[in-house]
């Protein structure tokens, strides 16, 4: 079963087509990679996909619905979530309560529960330090909960980003280059992450990646684009293969494939 | 592990006086006698105090009422509003109006001030938090002389320039409410509950999402937080807190005019707000009490006293820009 479909994704900036006619599949359970040089414009697809852009023509369905419209806090609700390139954390807050905002488009109670400590809140507040700290424990940061994100590393503070999207229980899960700036072993440690993601909590994944020897060792479909366009769509072997995706890649390939 | 509290622990840098004192209070054991000592000698001032002290104290409580509703827009969800006197000003005039014309009891007034609260916040709010900071800024400045001016010109509802007088005084289970020191309790305790409220919806939900939302506005998008609609949430909020205040306010006053509520309010309320601490709940109270007690403090220099308050606000935004009781974390 296909979980997103794209459909003749048009986005412009002015005269400059930043995606021209982009038409892909994700299937449900899949590992799936977006690549291509610097500056294709996969972080712009990533944006349009999760409602950060408003694309100019084209469909985006996901699971059977178009989301091409909603803003991007509806499309979280609906079970897409994202990670930035550059870390986004809330950083003057601790690791919990960045990852406990992931559970907010799950909860309801307002003002008035807030205030009267409910029953209902009361159970919420238990649900929602439930689920952060089993998303920090999947990730293995439990033990960091209490401290600032800022104060972290890099390399937790990425794996915050990581268990704060899973926190909203998403059904497809968006990484934009999980990998920069991960050293040898964290890198070997995200590719075991984002296994167990699929195989544990049955979540699609759909990532940009710069490491061509990581996204050549779990995709299992990859999608190749260049200026906006799609020069390629296949299994590893075959886009690695594919002269066109040599071409767009010709004097890069060396430093990018490490 | 880092505890701040144990002095055992040897730091890089030698807590300063202030970490020390704050540090005492960091501790629950420790705060709630605090606590309990400042209600307790609060509820007995009136006991000792003269008339004055107890209108001074009294337009303090009515101001740290008023800097608690506008922490939660400006400290909590960190929008800058410079027309937040609007709000109070519907709570007045809704107990002003409602009591004098159509001959409602005064506690009757307070639910109605509520929903005029949050019809106006909703008013203000609904178009103007689409726009980010500066923006924002100009144009809850705008609402806010708009609100004035039309309390101004509708002259038969709310008597126009010269405003509405005799506003009836409440009675609370047969007591009729006209000494200084029942407004003294009265506001104590609208003092009390606005502490109650903030400091829950605080620790809430909806107070992590107005940090979610002030720390990073896309980041919060993306976890599915509707970035417009809980702002409007904080907005609404804090006019429900001037409403009430405002509702009070009127009681006390028994008068009230458009001049109460110009654009000097609003900026004297979030003055006390960033000078305070923003954000903070001991900084609100420590703002507003200082706006209104440093000028009659240093009633004897005369004019000179605002000269030397301008001198000490400056200070206080080179030196400590953070503000006298900021938000603090570890």
């Amino acid at each position: 079963m296909v979980i997103l479909h794209v459909n003749d994704l048009t986005l412009k900036f002015g005269g400059l087509d930043v995606i021209d006619r982009l038409s892909f599949d994700v299937e449900e359970g899949a590992i799936v990679s977006l690549i291509g040089p610097n500056g294709a414009g996969k972080t712009s697809v990533f944006n349009c996909l999760t409602g950060f852009y408003r694309a100019n023509a084209g469909d985006i369905r996901f699971q059977g619905q178009s989301i091409m419209r909603l803003k991007p806090h509806r499309i979280t609700k609906k079970g897409m979530a994202r990670t930035f390139q550059n870390l986004r954390l809330f950083k003057n807050m601790t690791v919990l309560e960045n990852v406990m905002s992931g559970m907010h488009c799950r909860t309801t109670v307002g003002a008035l529960g807030a205030i009267l400590h409910t029953p209902r809140q009361h159970l919420e507040e238990a649900e929602i330090h439930t689920v952060a700290e089993e998303c920090l424990d999947f990730v293995g940061i439990r033990d960091h909960k209490d401290r600032l994100a800022r104060n972290l590393p890099y390399g937790d503070q990425r794996r915050v980003e990581w268990a704060r999207a899973l926190a909203t229980r998403p059904k497809l899960l968006l990484f934009d280059e999980p990998a920069a700036g991960l050293n040898y072993d964290e890198k070997e440690r995200l590719m075991d992450l984002i296994r167990r993601i699929r195989a544990d909590l049955k979540i699609t994944i759909f990532l940009i990646e710069h490491d061509m020897g990581l996204v050549m060792r779990i995709s299992e479909k990859v999608v190749v684009i260049d200026y906006g366009k799609k020069i390629a769509e296949g299994n590893c072997d075959d886009v690695q293969c594919d002269p066109k995706v040599i071409e767009a890649y010709l004097g890069k390939e060396d430093e990018e494939g490490n | 592990m880092a505890d701040n509290t144990s002095p055992t622990v040897p730091a890089a840098k030698k807590p300063g006086l202030e970490e020390r004192l704050m540090s005492l209070l960091d501790d629950r054991k420790r705060r709630y006698p605090v606590y309990a000592i400042l209600i307790l000698g609060t509820l007995l001032v009136p006991s000792i105090g003269d008339n004055y002290v107890l209108e001074i104290l009294s337009n303090s409580f009515f101001y740290i009422v008023l800097c608690l509703g506008l922490n939660i827009v400006v400290g909590y969800a960190g929008l800058l509003d410079l027309g937040y006197a609007a709000f109070f000003a519907v709570g007045a005039y809704t107990t002003g109006i409602l009591t004098s014309h159509y001959g409602w009891n005064f506690w009757l007034t307070i639910p109605a001030a509520l929903v005029f609260a949050i019809i106006a916040g909703v008013i203000i709010g609904g178009p103007t938090l689409r726009l980010r900071s500066d923006y924002l800024a100009i144009v809850t400045l705008g609402f806010g002389e708009i609100t004035r001016i039309v309390a101004r010109n509708l002259k038969d509802i709310t008597g126009g320039p010269s405003g509405l007088i005799g506003i009836s005084r409440p009675s609370f289970f047969g007591l009729e409410l006209n000494q200084i020191h029942h407004y003294y309790y009265a506001f104590f305790i609208l003092v009390l509950l606005a502490i109650f409220a903030s400091y829950r919806l605080q620790h809430s939900r909806l107070g992590r999402a107005w940090q979610y939302v002030r720390e990073d506005e896309d980041a919060a998008e993306a976890m599915g937080i509707d970035r417009v609609a809980i702002k409007l949430y904080a907005y609404v909020i804090g006019a429900v807190f001037a409403g009430v205040a405002g509702c009070f306010f009127a009681a006390k006053m028994t008068a009230i005019s458009p001049d109460s509520f110009q654009f000097m309010q609003s900026a004297t309320i979030l003055m006390a707000v960033v000078l305070g601490g923003m954000g903070k709940i001991p900084g609100m109270v420590v703002g507003a009490l200082s706006l209104v007690l440093f000028p009659e403090v240093f009633r004897e220099i005369g004019s000179m006293r605002m000269l030397v308050f301008g001198v000490v606000l400056i200070a206080m935004m080179i030196f400590r820009p953070q503000g006298i009781w900021p938000e603090r974390r570890n």
